[in-house]
């Protein structure tokens, strides 16, 4: 009986926990993976946090899935890196606030002795051209996401429609389709800050394409519109704009580096 | 690269330096689990000796229904209950998404069919004499049903593991309606997911050890309670 009991009141124990962690205010924010992935929230968030007594809940996805959290009310923040989806969102009455945050670029990586050349390629467009016509295998995110959504942009202003058995669509996120390429030795489009993350130990591709204007890639954030969502933390949302955008959080992302060399960039004011 | 002894070693690391993240998903893990099969205990404990003692027309069908919703996959009930407790579905004003409690919800669900079915078994397996032999002792119908379910707890217990080892186990419920966030609906399943997504192999080998040990704890606690 004895037994019993303290199995009982271990069960209590733990079972009051998750009521208690739900008691502090929490905020909701929907976001890529490559801001969580690339360790930048960890550093980001807690002096906020700490600050407003708040809970800030990340849910990392694909920027798509990310921006349609936001248009269910789902969340309360989205910050995403699809300035096109980003501006229909904020356009569509889903958002309001849009403000620029940071931004880092693409870049095309693929096996070291390049066998479709892309190397020598002047621009993108010709980069994945070169890739159509040597059917060299290609990953693609697939998913909606940010970088999916850049790419499709990038097959279109090369004039090519993607298909194919060279052409492959993971449905997975930034890691695992770098994984997937590096498995397959295949070449795909990442962006930079996760790409570092995984050179060296988790991957041998290297960058074979980078530097041009079309794979600028900027990041956005925006707080869910509170007139088409009543539920919304609006006022706690703008506070982590104002933070995030304020001269605290953009010195905390430009001095973030992994593996030594800075992710993400701030725009000179 | 060697997985295995790298994750051994970071297994063992984690759990000597009580890593904040890993103790979080592991107490997220079992709490959830647990509530699940407390309530999925209370729903399916009586449906499954309802429906071994009672007979009424149909009853081959709802045997073969419970039979079928044991093979749920995670991700249809993740789905379903997204539908439901999202913004914009007939639950969303409760905000429940990507809370603990939304994963209660949907392992829940998952783990009822578990426990109906296997209760029923056990209810089937037992001595058909125990309820006639109550009530000719004078026990009253409900009376009858109790002596019935005490006589099957071990059968009920076994239902009850199964269940909890289904739930801790699993990874759609967790993930979609969870959301994986840190330190609050982060599992130990969803954090394997996102550690091997990262390319962290290692880790997510070594959370998976400590789910193999997390859960080969429990099941000897319980056999322990069990054999009393």
């Amino acid at each position: 009986m004895k037994m019993y009991r303290s199995f009982a009141a271990t069960l209590v124990a733990l079972l009051m926990l998750v009521t208690v962690a739900g008691a502090e205010e929490r905020l909701k924010m929907s976001t890529t993976t490559s801001t969580q992935d690339s360790g930048l929230l960890k550093v980001l968030l807690p002096p906020f946090e700490k600050k407003n007594n708040v809970k800030v809940d990340v849910i990392a996805v694909g920027t798509g899935q990310a921006l349609k959290l936001g248009e269910a009310g789902d969340v309360d923040v989205v910050f995403v890196h699809a300035r096109k989806l980003e501006d229909k969102f904020v356009a569509d009455g889903f958002g309001v606030n849009r403000k620029d945050v940071m931004y880092n670029d693409f870049v095309i990586v693929g096996p070291k002795n390049d066998p479709a050349g892309i190397a020598k390629a002047k621009t993108a467009a010709e980069a994945l051209k070169l890739l159509a016509t040597k059917g060299a295998t290609f990953i693609s995110r697939g998913d909606k996401s940010g970088t999916h959504t850049k790419e499709l942009d990038l097959w279109k202003s090369a004039g090519v429609d993607p298909k194919g058995n060279w052409y492959v669509e993971a449905g997975q996120g930034m890691g695992p389709v770098i994984t997937m390429a590096t498995e397959r030795r295949a070449y795909t489009l990442t962006d930079r800050g996760t790409y570092n993350a995984f050179k060296g130990a988790k991957t041998d591709l290297v960058i074979l394409f980078q530097g041009e204007k079309g794979l600028f890639n900027p990041y956005g954030i925006m707080a869910v519109n509170p007139k088409k969502f009543p539920h919304v933390k609006y006022d706690l949302a703008m506070k982590l704009i104002d933070y995030v955008t304020g001269p605290e959080g953009l010195k905390i992302i430009s001095d973030y580096k992994a593996h030594g060399e800075p992710v993400f960039f701030i725009y000179k004011k | 690269m060697d997985f295995y002894s790298e994750s051994l070693t970071t297994a063992l690391q984690l759990i000597a330096s009580r890593d904040p993240d890993v103790v979080s998903a592991v107490t997220v893990s079992i709490v959830v689990s647990l509530w699940s099969t407390l309530f999925a205990a209370l729903a399916g404990v009586p449906a499954g000796v309802a429906v071994a003692v009672a007979e009424f027309p149909g009853k081959r069908a709802v045997v073969t229904l419970l039979n079928t919703l044991m093979a749920l996959p995670t991700v249809v009930v993740g789905l379903f209950v997204y539908s439901l407790i999202s913004r914009q579905g007939p639950l969303g004003e409760f905000g429940l998404l990507f809370t603990p409690w939304a994963m209660v919800v949907g392992q829940t669900l998952l783990a009822i069919p578990i426990v109906a079915n296997l209760t029923m078994s056990a209810i089937k397996g037992a001595d058909p004499r125990i309820v006639p032999t109550a009530l000719t002792l004078g026990a009253g119908p409900f009376e009858s049903i109790r002596r019935l379910v005490l006589e099957m707890r071990f059968g009920i217990m076994a239902a009850l593991i199964a269940a909890f080892g289904r739930v801790i186990a699993e990874v759609g419920v967790a993930m979609m309606l969870g959301g994986n966030i840190r330190g609050h609906t982060r599992t130990m399943t969803t954090a394997i997911a996102m550690e091997t997504g990262k390319g962290e192999f290692a880790l997510g080998l070594a959370l998976g050890l400590i789910l193999m040990a997390v859960a080969l704890i429990v099941n000897m606690a319980l056999n322990a309670l069990q054999q009393r």
